[in-house]
């Protein structure tokens, strides 16, 4: 197992962890930097301050109260469903691409795509906000049309890793996609 | 070429057999259904087979071998199964076994016609057969090619799915059943897990749905056993607040706080008492005055100290323990540690006469060994840490035989007053313990997992199947595919499946692992030196797959 650092789009530290378990079958995961504690204090008491000055505004003490719930209940809504911790892509050659991210409290999502459906890995470019970026992103296959592409799925999306870490994992993913071109009717 | 054998997990502790299955030949794939366990008579084997072919039009063979041994790889078992091979003609036939005591498995095929001289990959794929039997894998629903290009480019693994899920008369007998085939599959764990609810099953449907209900909010959380952390916390505070409404109603807390410092007081009496008997000539023995009266007298006033230390607090009592109270809220066993802190700090003098004892008894066994060597002209070698001669001078020899006289007379009453505080101790300590032991059974029960046995039906699924039934549009299908079921060329030993855990577990968990915690399990299954060893070790096992 390998791993490497890099700096995502924004600047900020990811690690690559590369994982070969056969020949043809590859795990790459994308570690995103954690929550620091810096800006989880730093957004809860502007939160708190703000609570405060409505209760002096108003003599309220619920307002105080809702702060506090309101402030738990985003932290945990922020933690399960927008804050990612890892995002992984499993490359099986002939099985399949499945792609995992992972959340800050646990929780998985995966997305399995079939070998047949997948028709390359590619880098693209894309214009993001003020920048323009690079991201790595698999092109399925057009059932009806064997040139056309019907889908693309972009990967790492909110790791967003430079164009250094999307090469490594490129090669990678390239290595075991051309053993299926090489090996003869495989399934 | 790679060939995929999709095996179920529920088989991976089933004993020794043949695989019976579908081989998609267009995908180099076989697909495992169950195990027929020996014994079997080949020919009403066939007959079975192409009986269930009949009806479920899938052609159902005998795909190879599994064997699970308990013991060391016996030399019959594997020529038996190899013989089998030429009984079942099938190629590729493939053989899968597991050691008893071993994580790992191997996996191999017995090529007859060996125009593919190449060893090929073999890449194994556990999947949960009851959840993949009630899915439906639909095609994309934006498909509008037609006819020809869907058959071909249709979904590979949906031949997978299709295979399970026609496939259900299979699963109706069983290796419990009376008869000539003994098969195992999912429903053989099944059976078994479920007869609580079919006693029950008339009167408390209901209750066992709401339950399960419930269980499934709250394991739609977490995974099991932070679901059992999960509930015994939840059991935990509702019981604390129960306490916290019946000590407060009636001022009940402040009944027990006003019978604290008589209780207290009463314990100081009793301890006075005792002393004086100490004193005095306890039992009938006959103790040396003067030592007598000393310790007697130095712990009369300690006791003196307590009681007025106990006194002065008395106002104060009845408000920190209504205080105190209310962390009951957190949970009953925080009220029951609070308790046992209370007993603790009530019975401190106690503790402090055990000590006092306990150092006074162990220096005077201490003096009286040291000089018990002297008196045999011995002495203890610190350095060495053993005992050596050692000639003493008169003088020495003198005063020590006299200090030893004197400890050894003075032994009776040092060791009556440690026994009797010791006892003392060992009461308080045994009452702390007993509420320690409270404490753990509540924090460690697991209650989720019990309730979730008791109250589940195979039928009731209590978290959605992997994949939804015909209505919503998925594309790719939610398969969490397992990495390390490779097994590559020669051949390398693939890490199972935790076959070990409850069924519910089994039965919870997505139909194939993450590779996430087949990473966990890897790491913690790198005990095994054969396991990802060099090739050296693997081609060994090449010869002689069975060893």
């Amino acid at each position: 197992m390998e791993e490497w650092w890099y700096r995502s789009a924004s600047g900020a530290r990811i690690a690559l962890r590369r994982r070969q378990h056969s020949a043809s079958c590859r795990e790459l995961a994308v570690r995103c930097p954690r929550l620091r504690l810096r800006s989880l204090s730093a957004a809860t008491s502007a939160a708190w301050l703000a609570a405060y000055g409505l209760f002096v505004l108003t003599e309220n003490s619920m307002v105080l109260s809702a702060a506090i719930i309101i402030t738990l209940v985003g932290l945990i809504i922020y933690l399960h469903f927008v804050k990612i911790d890892q995002e992984s892509l499993l490359v099986i050659g002939s099985l399949g691409i499945q792609v995992t991210s992972s959340y800050a409290s646990g929780k998985e999502s995966t997305t399995f795509i079939e070998m047949s459906q997948v028709k390359d890995v590619v880098i693209n470019e894309a214009i993001h906000m003020q920048k323009v970026i690079y991201y790595l992103c698999i092109l399925l296959q057009d059932p009806g049309d064997p040139q056309g592409v019907s889908e693309v799925v972009p990967l790492f999306q909110s790791s967003k890793p430079r164009l250094d870490c999307l090469i490594e994992v490129y090669k990678s993913c390239q290595e075991i996609l051309e053993q299926r071109k090489t090996a003869p009717q495989s399934s | 070429m790679v060939l995929k054998v999709f095996f179920p997990s529920c088989c991976a502790s089933a004993e020794s057999g043949i695989l019976i299955g579908r081989w998609i030949s267009e995908q180099n794939s076989a697909v495992i259904l169950a195990v027929i366990h020996f014994p079997f008579i080949p020919v009403q084997v066939k007959q079975y087979l192409s009986e269930v072919q009949r009806v479920t039009k899938v052609s159902v063979s005998v795909l190879g071998s599994w064997s699970n041994s308990k013991r060391e790889k016996e030399e019959s078992l594997s020529e038996f199964l190899e013989d089998l091979g030429t009984i079942f003609s099938h190629e590729p036939w493939i053989q899968i076994s597991k050691e008893g005591d071993s994580k790992f498995w191997s996996c191999s095929t017995l090529q007859k016609n060996s125009n593919n001289p190449k060893e090929e990959e073999i890449i194994l794929v556990y999947y949960d057969q009851r959840k993949v039997m009630l899915s439906h894998l639909h095609p994309p629903l934006d498909t509008a090619a037609s006819t020809d290009h869907k058959a071909e480019d249709a979904s590979k693994l949906s031949a997978i799915f299709d295979t399970v899920a026609k496939s259900k008369i299979l699963f109706m007998t069983d290796r419990y059943d009376d008869g000539p085939i003994k098969l195992t599959h999912w429903q053989s764990d099944g059976v078994e897990a479920s007869i609580i609810v079919e006693l029950m099953k008339q009167a408390s449907v209901p209750a066992c749905m709401l339950l399960t209900f419930l269980l499934s909010l709250v394991s739609g959380v977490c995974r099991s056993r932070k679901a059992n952390i999960f509930v015994s916390l939840l059991i935990d505070v509702a019981l604390g607040l129960l306490l916290i409404s019946w000590l407060y109603r009636k001022n009940r807390i402040g009944h027990l706080a006003d019978t604290l410092i008589p209780v207290a007081d009463h314990v100081a009496e009793e301890l006075q008492d005792l002393l004086q008997w100490l004193m005095g000539a306890p039992a009938g023995l006959k103790m040396n005055r003067a030592l007598d009266q000393v310790l007697g007298r130095f712990f009369l006033y300690h006791i003196h100290l307590w009681i007025s230390y106990i006194h002065l607090m008395s106002p104060f009592i009845e408000m920190i323990l209504w205080y105190v109270g209310l962390s009951a809220c957190l949970g009953l066993t925080v009220a029951l540690c609070i308790l046992s802190d209370i007993i603790a700090l009530l019975t401190f003098h106690i503790y402090c006469f055990y000590v006092y004892g306990a150092r006074l008894y162990c220096l005077k066994i201490y003096g009286l060994s040291s000089l018990w060597r002297l008196f045999r002209g011995k002495k203890w070698n610190v350095l060495r840490q053993r005992v050596d001669s050692c000639s003493y001078d008169l003088d020495q020899l003198f005063i020590g035989t006299l200090l030893f006289t004197i400890l050894l007379f003075l032994l009776p009453t040092t060791a009556l007053y440690y026994l009797v505080f010791t006892l003392l101790r060992l009461l308080v300590v045994i009452v702390q313990g007993l509420i320690h032991l409270l404490v753990d059974l509540i924090d460690s029960l697991p209650l989720y997992s019990v309730i979730l046995r008791l109250c589940r039906s195979y039928r009731l699924a209590d978290q959605p199947p992997v994949i939804w039934q015909c209505g919503t549009d998925i594309q790719a299908a939610n398969l969490q595919l397992l990495p390390q079921g490779f097994l590559d060329i020669p051949l390398q030993e693939a890490v199972p499946w935790r076959a070990h855990l409850p069924l519910e577990t089994q039965r919870r968990e997505a139909g194939l692992k993450t590779a996430k915690e087949l990473e966990r399990l890897g790491q913690e299954n790198r005990l095994n030196p054969n396991s990802f060893g060099p090739k050296a070790s693997q081609s060994q096992r090449l010869l002689d797959p069975f060893n």
